[in-house]
């Protein structure tokens, strides 16, 4: 790990107006991010984890700069880049790149697979050595597809094979950063792992960084070399992949972890899995206090009143809460 | 793992399972061609206990669901064979009568609880609604009923809720209202067609723990079908592998993790990463992409992408495979030309020790 990070995100925050009547005037906001911070190395994998809703693929789409955060700073490479100029923003545009969930919706159906891929060379104005028709056939062989697909439409191509062409897409810039959002999620699971595979190729021939953010807690284990859990728009807590799963600190993070069902019938009797009662809150009223104390067994009444902020425990890991585990 | 049967509803020779699926085929015409959603499918299973279905997208599994609930529409579908339910058969039945057994003697509980709920109707009004069709009973008792059963599945101040529309449910919530609906009847057959895959990992346990109380509490018989191998563990007894429109592997839950017999199933499983085991380097992927169900490949559909096919003019590339029992009297069956020992030596050498 090198010492200044590719990227640092810090305290951010990102509300959604709610309007209501005639004028349409502000009545609440969804606290969709409330104070976020984190950050990553160069060639490193994060993973961000957490339930529906809990803030995302929003932070996800503040880094990109398609969403203006509310508050709250994101350094790329030591650059404040939060509060650029569209126009300023453009040729950082090609630094950082974004993997999308959908496979099917994210292609535009009536392009061949050539010109889709071909198209941020366009857009971006980029020389190629050999033409764009060569570069856009080495990027398809790079990630596994067959060069003469070339001429091809997307609907030829299952949903893994897709999958691959977005991420070919994604790739022509040669971004340093790619947030990739549920990569596999709408894959079935013999494709994800194709998938998977080829992430971590890419990342190993090419020195790339991943924000990979899933709801899979055990493709996210797979993945990342770090982790960070957030709840209800918080971070809740973060830790090398290898101390979150053997030892997590924060009591959600640990809930969340035993509730994977696990794929072994002889484990089903033996497993101690915690059990929530209650729903997710919802981020238009986040409970005061600590988000999660309406549903965790720990709470004490300090944690109803006083927002438990993250902080650093040990070296690289960090837990936001007033009673966590050893 | 005996269930009392009750031979009265059958006569007694037959001695059918509470539900018989024999030789199911379930075909859409289309433009592009005949598709063989559902290709001559054969499957069993008894009261008070749960069936896994698991499989490729595509594979048939929503579609047999459907048909045996009686769902699709004669006029664009084809579909013939036998689903046998409590001594009953129903594709050769009144469409009338099979409507009158749904809710009632079986109910099903669909992936986006949003989609199946009516958005201008309460919950409460949906559940009485239901429940109405088949009990004569007074708006008055339907309503409590409701209620009872909102606070059975974990709803909250269910008086209270009675009274919400659809969207003042949180995902969990809605998705426990659909089980409530579904469940308002008794049925005997809970058909759950990827029930949690809308739902964080910590509401599905509740879901999960739900239908297992539920099942003991009814001694219903449940189909559940999912891509999370997971949630298969923790749920089925027996579990049914689905590929190309027909079952390529069935046996009990301990049968199809600890000795799986198809390659298919092997793929499955070395293909998702697991937190119950050490983190690997790589993921092993099954290789290639689905097949077309209107052309489906030649011989066993699974070739073009099986690491042990045997290759051009093999009976893997020429002859479908019948599912049949791995040894006398098992009921751990498998679709596949390899013989048993090499199933097994492959098993143990090859793939086991990379899991
Ligand atoms: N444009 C918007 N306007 C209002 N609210 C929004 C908007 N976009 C997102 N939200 C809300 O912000 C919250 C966080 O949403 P986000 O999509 O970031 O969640 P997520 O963690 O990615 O969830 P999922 O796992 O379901 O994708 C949600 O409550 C969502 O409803
Ligand atoms: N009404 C229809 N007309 C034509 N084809 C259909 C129809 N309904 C389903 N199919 C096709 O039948 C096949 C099986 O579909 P089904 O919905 O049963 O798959 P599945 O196994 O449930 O997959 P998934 O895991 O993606 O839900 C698919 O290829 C589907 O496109
Ligand atoms: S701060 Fe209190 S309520 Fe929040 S997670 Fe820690 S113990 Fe639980
Ligand atoms: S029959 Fe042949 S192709 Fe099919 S699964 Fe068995 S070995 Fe593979
Ligand atoms: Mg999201
Ligand atoms: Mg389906």
């Amino acid at each position: 790990m090198s010492s200044t990070p590719l990227l640092e995100v810090t305290g951010l925050q990102k509300h959604f107006p709610v309007h209501a009547g005639l004028l349409r005037r502000q009545v609440a906001a969804v606290k969709a991010v409330d104070g976020v911070s984190f950050s990553v190395a160069k060639g490193e994998t994060l993973g961000l984890v957490g339930e529906s809703g809990c803030g995302k693929t929003t932070t996800g789409r503040m880094i990109m700069r398609l969403l203006d955060p509310t508050a709250g700073s994101i350094t790329f490479e030591g650059r404040e880049i939060s509060r650029l100029s569209q126009g300023r923003m453009r040729p950082l545009r090609r630094d950082i790149q974004m993997i999308f969930q959908d496979p099917y919706s994210s292609l535009n159906p009536r392009k061949t697979v050539g010109s889709i891929v071909g198209a941020p060379f366009h857009l971006q104005d980029i020389k190629t050595e050999h033409g764009v028709k060569r570069a856009v056939q080495e990027l398809l062989e790079l990630v596994g597809l067959n060069p003469e697909h070339y001429n091809r439409y997307p609907h030829e191509f299952s949903g893994g094979q897709r999958q691959r062409i977005g991420i070919a897409r994604t790739l022509a810039l040669k971004p340093k950063l790619i947030v990739a959002d549920e990569p596999v999620s709408a894959l079935d699971v013999s494709i994800q792992a194709q998938v998977v595979n080829l992430l971590e190729d890419l990342q190993n021939e090419l020195g790339l960084t991943y924000v990979v953010i899933a709801h899979d807690l055990s493709v996210v284990r797979h993945i990342s070399d770090r982790v960070a859990v957030m709840y209800l728009g918080r971070m809740v807590e973060i830790a090398d992949q290898a101390d979150l799963y053997t030892r997590p600190q924060h009591p959600y993070t640990k809930a969340l972890l035993s509730a994977v069902p696990v794929p072994d019938p002889a484990a089903r009797k033996e497993r101690e899995r915690i059990r929530l009662t209650g729903d997710v809150p919802s981020p238009l009223n986040p409970p005061p206090g600590c988000p999660f104390h309406p549903r965790c067994w720990k709470a004490q009444p300090k944690c109803a009143t006083e927002v438990p902020v993250l902080s650093e425990r040990t070296p690289g890991r960090s837990v936001a809460c007033h009673f966590p585990e050893d | 793992m005996s269930t009392v049967y009750e031979p009265s509803a059958a006569p007694a020779a037959t001695a059918r399972a509470f539900l018989e699926v024999r030789d199911l085929r379930i075909h859409f015409p289309t433009d592009d061609g005949l598709v063989r959603s559902v290709d001559g499918l054969d499957f069993t299973l008894e009261r008070g206990q749960t069936l896994g279905i698991v499989g490729e997208s595509g594979s048939g599994k929503s579609v047999t669901s459907l048909g045996i609930l009686g769902l699709h529409h004669r006029k664009n579908s084809r579909m013939s064979g036998e689903i046998w339910l409590d001594g009953r058969e129903l594709v050769g039945a009144d469409p009338d009568d099979v409507r009158r057994l749904r809710g009632r003697a079986m109910a099903m509980i669909f992936q986006d609880p949003l989609s199946s709920m009516h958005p201008f109707y309460t919950i409460g009004a949906q559940i009485i609604e239901a429940y109405r069709i088949h009990n004569a009973v007074s708006k008055r008792v339907a309503r409590k009923h409701a209620i009872d059963m909102l606070g059975r599945v974990g709803i909250p101040t269910p008086d209270k809720r009675v009274d919400d529309y659809p969207h003042q449910f949180s995902g969990g919530m809605r998705q426990r209202a659909m089980i409530a609906m579904a469940l308002s009847c008794d049925p005997e057959l809970l058909i759950a067609d990827e029930p949690t895959t809308a739902l964080d990992v910590t509401v599905q346990a509740q879901i999960l723990d739900l239908l297992r109380d539920l099942q003991q509490e009814f001694n219903s018989a449940i189909i559940m079908i999912t891509h999370d191998l997971g949630v298969v563990a923790e749920l089925s007894d027996r579990i049914m592998v689905m590929y190309g429109g027909r079952s390529i592997e069935q046996g009990t839950v301990e049968e199809l993790f600890h000795s799986p017999q198809h390659p298919y199933t092997w793929g499955l499983l070395g293909s998702m990463p697991r937190l119950d085991r050490d983190r690997t380097d790589r993921l092993m992927p099954v290789k290639g992409s689905p097949p077309s169900l209107i052309n489906l490949p030649s011989g066993c559909a699974f070739h073009p992408r099986c690491p042990h096919a045997q290759g051009p003019g093999s009976p893997c590339t020429t002859v479908r495979p019948e599912l049949v029992a791995t040894a006398a009297h098992s009921g751990h069956r498998v679709a596949c030309h390899l013989s048993p020992e090499q199933r097994l030596d492959i098993w143990e050498n090859q793939i086991r020790p990379n899991l």
